[in-house]
């Protein structure tokens, strides 16, 4: 009996640690575990978030990166934290990924690294390119042809491709720092190239890529938020794509509206200062509908959002963004941010 | 100064000169005094084997070889017709004792210089190469040897060629192999014979350790494959130094599988076989000459991976990253133990001080021994690693919840099949399953892999069940309500393993010490409330499902099989936990038309009274502890129910109490007198039972009266339905029914 009374006063005392850590959320993976539980239970409840603002960090980045980053068509990519990267090992993260793209591009003849191949591979970081001062630094990663004319010793840009983290604070908490958490990866080029890039990266780093695409759902936001952005002036008129899904061919609708008839819609169904919440969003998306139907006698609620365009960016439900505007360019990927931390979680 | 120090540096070189030679006069002198000796107790050590007639042959043969191996060794005279006869019948001799016993590693040693130094003509050399084949071992000597003669340039290209090609098809009977290693400069230089270079790069390919890669060999192999093209052996050798250093070279493997070396065994196969076979458990498995990415590998998909488990690679990639290695790292890195290299568990425990993890976590999961790995070291990086890749693939291949790849069903059901292997094996659920399970089971349509999900689902690792009901639970019982039977009794069985892995979890959780007690932690009670809210879950899906399936016997045995684990948990796993049945189940189950499941109940019964019975043991000597002892209620329900059975089964006089029915109905059913009529004999699932038992004992009777078991005859009637099997109705009348009440 007195082997039961331990046992008994055991459990009275104490669970284990396993149990505790359960049950308060002790270790990194209870963290991660909590926040999913939170994310999945948390889905319908309407969110708010913030009107795009200019970070003041941003203000620190090249001009000429900047530059370099609008204006041009990215893919998508969420990807999980990166194990043991370390920013003072770019040059040598070069060498190996020119060599490593140079062998899988001649399958089965090997490669010496730091030789000279046509092609070059050129890691950057991107400084002042995030949120706040926790998100870890951008980094582009490019790969250049190397041309045989001196005077163009750049050489062409044949892909391009930039991890980053913009207000990524929800991932970083439950994260330790042996990872680099930088969830959003955005490339541009030849997919061929970009699965090469991210088969490296996979290897080396053991994270993992997915496709990010865009929901319906969330493209409305991005119409909503994007719209409300203060314009100096309008380099393009806003512009939504829907989808009928019919056979043999898809029928597309396009929607194009005077971006100022866009912002003054959306000013007289903006209530609350400072945020968008998802009535607002909802409510904005309805005026739309409505006034197309009172033309055309088409519920465009009953089709597929896949396309929105605006001054500040446009986005495909794909997985395709676009982003013109440099003063809202931290804010338009600190939701794609969110939308990748969303899909990693 | 200077030049004193030059005549020494001469002088000692001429010491070691000398040495060496005087090393090389004894060795022969002692060969010779010892090559009849030894090669006598070898062939004496050989005759064990033989029938006793071929003893006197084979002494015979034995001296023979001496003499030939000592022919061979003094060289060829002159060239005659009656020198060629004898050097015929020498060979002859050598090959002959070569392929049936082998030869002694003096005579390998004698012979392989004889051979190489092209005292004889090149036949003659290839037929002694060709059987240089040992009893037992090679010395290392005696390969050192044979390579300076390779410097000689006294053999011809075709003699080197078989020497390599013996080299490699030997190495494994090789004794030692640190001094061959110390010629690695010398055979790499051999690549450039063109002729001898495949031979020369597999030799290599086994000789090869971390510290010969140097960045000039590198350099020079690369040479080599550009004036070669991409040659299968100059890959394999390649691949290898790769493998060593990554950060020197890259290369990536075509996706068809190749074999990188000719066989070079092929000459020797028979005899080296039977080599192995006298040197049993002294040898390896022969080498496999197919490299890693050999496994077979389906066809390439997407960028995302070649297959959905990533490849075992170390990770030395990344360790070799940080150009400025300290000195432990150095340290460290020769003492590391990769993990592709991992055969058996033997290895685990030798090197598990030094194992290197993979470089990407994923690969463990299709490699058991590194999941005992990665379960004993509990490293939370190590398991965030792999939560991340989990739930990200489980995201990715998931068929319905990307709905457009539904060709890769049949890869994602293995790919889950061999996740839930991993469960089992250790016993433990991952949490990324978990949070898949959150993100897909609302979406889930209950058809798709479904042995695959429900068991994930019985792998949950313990969670509170308040919190996980609304976000999993909720939604498999929409599913739940919704299907087959077949479904339900699936979900039942999988909720039972549910509960089971809790309670041997919990059981287990509870008897460890923890070190540290912290103010923070749960106390027992709330993890049992979580298992016990598990209980009134699957009760009410069952209440519920027993009406659906208007009292199918077929669920209320897969009902009955998870209260069967239910009643037990207080004994079974030492948790002061006691949950019954809802009444739903119990009616159902006593009046059920089957005697197997009424036969079950009364095993049940027994063990919620044997459950019950020690709890209260436990909390009569224990006053203290308040926090556990078992209300009132649980007993006075018990007892409701034990003494409707009783009653219904017993004493004929059920529903006692709290049960009235009107006295009208029961006159329209005909069974007025049903105080009497419920019991062992009419109960609806006994009744043939006792029909039987009548007949069985005057089978010539026409009629048969269920009245006349009574008194004696009710004895007998139990002790036949209990030959018939109703083992749990016999331990529950046993124990809860004193047979002083027989009617």
């Amino acid at each position: 009996m007195d082997s039961y009374d331990r046992s008994e006063s055991t459990p009275e005392q104490s669970a284990s640690s396993r149990l505790k850590n359960y049950l308060t959320g002790a270790t990194p993976l209870q963290k991660r575990l909590e926040s999913v539980k939170k994310q999945t239970s948390f889905v319908l409840t309407p969110p708010q978030r913030k009107i795009l603002q200019c970070s003041q960090l941003q203000e620190d980045v090249d001009p000429q990166k900047v530059a370099f980053l609008l204006h041009k068509q990215w893919t998508l990519y969420s990807l999980t934290p990166l194990h043991k990267f370390s920013y003072t090992n770019l040059k040598e993260y070069s060498r190996l990924l020119s060599a490593f793209i140079a062998a899988e591009k001649q399958k089965g003849l090997a490669v010496e690294v730091g030789e000279d191949f046509n092609i070059r591979v050129i890691f950057s970081t991107l400084l002042g390119m995030k949120g706040t001062q926790r998100d870890p630094e951008a980094f582009l990663v490019q790969i250049l042809s190397k041309s045989q004319s001196s005077e163009n010793r750049e050489g062409k840009v044949l892909w391009t491709g930039w991890f980053c983290c913009i207000f990524g604070d929800s991932l970083l908490e439950t994260v330790s720092e042996d990872f680099t958490c930088l969830p959003l990866f955005l490339a541009n080029g030849a997919e061929s190239n970009t699965a090469i890039v991210g088969t490296w990266f996979q290897k080396t780093f053991d994270c993992y890529f997915s496709p990010l695409v865009i929901s319906a759902f969330n493209l409305s936001w991005m119409a909503a938020m994007w719209t409300a952005c203060k314009m100096d002036h309008y380099v393009a008129t806003t512009e939504f794509l829907w989808s009928v899904p019919c056979s043999p061919q898809s029928l597309d609708i396009s929607y194009a509206i005077h971006p100022e008839d866009a912002k003054a819609l959306w000013d007289s169904v903006h209530k609350t200062p400072g945020e968008v919440t998802q009535e607002e969003v909802d409510l904005f998306m309805d005026c739309l509908y409505s006034h197309f139907h009172r033309h055309f006698k088409i519920h465009l609620s009953a089709t597929r959002l896949v396309r929105v365009s605006t001054s500040v960016a446009s986005a495909h439900t794909d997985g395709k963004i676009k982003i013109l505007c440099h003063k809202y360019l931290t804010g338009v990927l600190a939701y794609l941010t969110e939308l990748a931390i969303f899909q990693i979680e | 100064m200077l030049p004193q120090t030059t005549v020494k540096s001469f002088q000692a070189q001429n010491r070691t000169l000398q040495g060496s030679n005087s090393r090389q006069t004894k060795l022969s002198a002692w060969k010779i005094k010892q090559d009849l000796s030894n090669s006598k107790s070898i062939l004496k050590h050989g005759q064990n084997n033989l029938v006793e007639d071929c003893g006197h042959d084979d002494d015979q043969a034995g001296d023979a070889l001496q003499i030939a191996v000592g022919y061979f060794e003094k060289g060829p005279i002159k060239t005659s017709w009656s020198e060629n006869k004898t050097l015929e019948r020498h060979l002859k001799t050598v090959e002959n004792v070569a392929w049936k016993n082998g030869l002694a590693p003096e005579e390998i040693d004698i012979l392989l210089n004889v051979a190489l130094s092209g005292k004889f003509g090149n036949a003659v050399n290839t037929r002694i190469l060709k059987c240089m084949i040992p009893a037992t071992l090679v010395s290392e000597d005696s390969v050192v040897k044979a390579v300076s003669w390779l410097c000689v340039g006294k053999c011809s290209g075709s003699t080197k060629v078989l020497f390599y090609r013996w080299l490699i098809a030997m190495f494994d009977f090789i004794d030692h192999k640190e001094q061959i290693n110390l010629l690695y400069g010398f055979f790499f230089a051999s690549l450039q014979d063109d002729a001898l270079c495949p031979y020369v790069c597999h030799l290599l390919y086994l000789l090869t350790k971390k510290e010969n890669v140097k960045p000039f060999r590198v350099r020079k192999l690369l040479d080599l494959q550009a004036k070669m093209g991409t040659q299968p052996h100059l890959q394999a050798l390649l691949l290898l130094y790769k493998s060593f250093a990554p950060t020197l070279i890259s290369v990536s493997l075509p996706v068809r599988k190749k074999i990188y070396f000719k066989n070079s065994e092929n000459l020797w196969k028979t005899a080296l076989f039977a080599a192995r076979q006298r040197n049993q458990g002294l040898s390896p498995e022969p080498l496999k000459l197919m490299l890693g990415p050999a496994k077979v590998r389906p066809l390439k998909r997407k960028w995302n991976s070649q297959s959905i488990i990533p490849l075992l690679n170390s990770s030395s990639y990344t360790k070799e990253c940080g150009k400025k290695m300290s000195l432990s790292d150095c340290l460290n890195s020769n003492g590391s133990f990769p993990p592709e290299q991992l055969q058996n568990f033997r290895q685990l425990l030798q090197n598990i001080h030094c194992l290197e993890l993979p470089s990407q976590m994923g690969s463990v999961l299709s490699n058991s021994l590194l999941l005992h790995y990665i379960n004993c070291v509990r490293d939370e990086l190590v398991l965030l690693r792999f939560y991340f890749w989990l739930s990200q693939t489980l995201q990715e291949e998931c068929i319905w919840y990307k709905v457009n790849n539904y060709e890769h069903g049949k890869e994602f059901s293995n790919f889950l099949d061999s996740i839930i292997r991993a469960e089992c094996f250790l016993q433990e659920g991952f949490y990324s399953c978990e949070a898949f399970l959150y993100k897909c089971l609302p979406l889930w349509d209950g058809f798709c892999c479904q042995s695959q999900f429900l068991q994930l689902v019985s792998w949950i690792p313990f969670s509170n069940f308040s919190e996980v009901k609304p976000l999993l639970f909720d939604h498999l019982a929409q599913l739940f309500f919704t299907s087959t039977i077949y479904f339900k009794c699936s979900v039942l069985q999988s909720l039972k393993e549910l509960l089971q892995n809790w309670l041997l979890w919990l059981s287990m959780d509870v008897h460890r010490k923890p070190v540290i007690s912290s103010p923070l932690e749960t106390t027992l009670g709330e993890s049992l409330n979580s298992v016990s809210k598990l209980i009134d879950y699957v009760g009410w899906l069952s209440t519920t499902a027993v009406r659906l399936e208007s009292n199918s016997t077929f669920l209320l045995h897969f009902i009955l099989d998870f209260y069967e684990k239910v009643c037990d948990i207080h004994i079974n796993y030492n948790l002061p936990l006691v949950v019954l049945f809802p009444p739903g189940i119990f009616f159902p189950a006593l009046f059920s038309l089957d005697a197997s499941i009424l036969n079950q109940l009364c095993y049940i019964m027994h063990r919620y009274r044997q459950n019950l019975t020690a709890a209260k043991k436990n909390e009569l000597l224990q006053k203290a502890k308040s926090e556990f002892n078992f209300s009132n209620k649980i007993y006075q329900e018990y007892n409701y129910y034990l003494t409707t059975m009783v009653g219904c089964l017993w004493t004929s006089k059920p529903f006692e109490k709290g049960m009235h029915i009107d006295p009208k109905i029961l006159e329209k059913a005909g069974v007025a007198e049903y105080k009497e009529s419920l019991n062992l004999v009419y109960h609806p699932s006994l009744f043939s039972y006792a029909v039987f038992f009548l007949l069985q004992e005057s089978p010539e009777e026409r009629t048969v009266n269920m009245s006349s078991i009574r008194g004696k005859k009710w004895n007998w009637y139990l002790d036949y339905l209990f030959s018939e099997g109703l083992q749990g109705l016999k331990l529950f009348i046993r124990s809860s029914i004193h047979r002083s009440s027989v009617p």
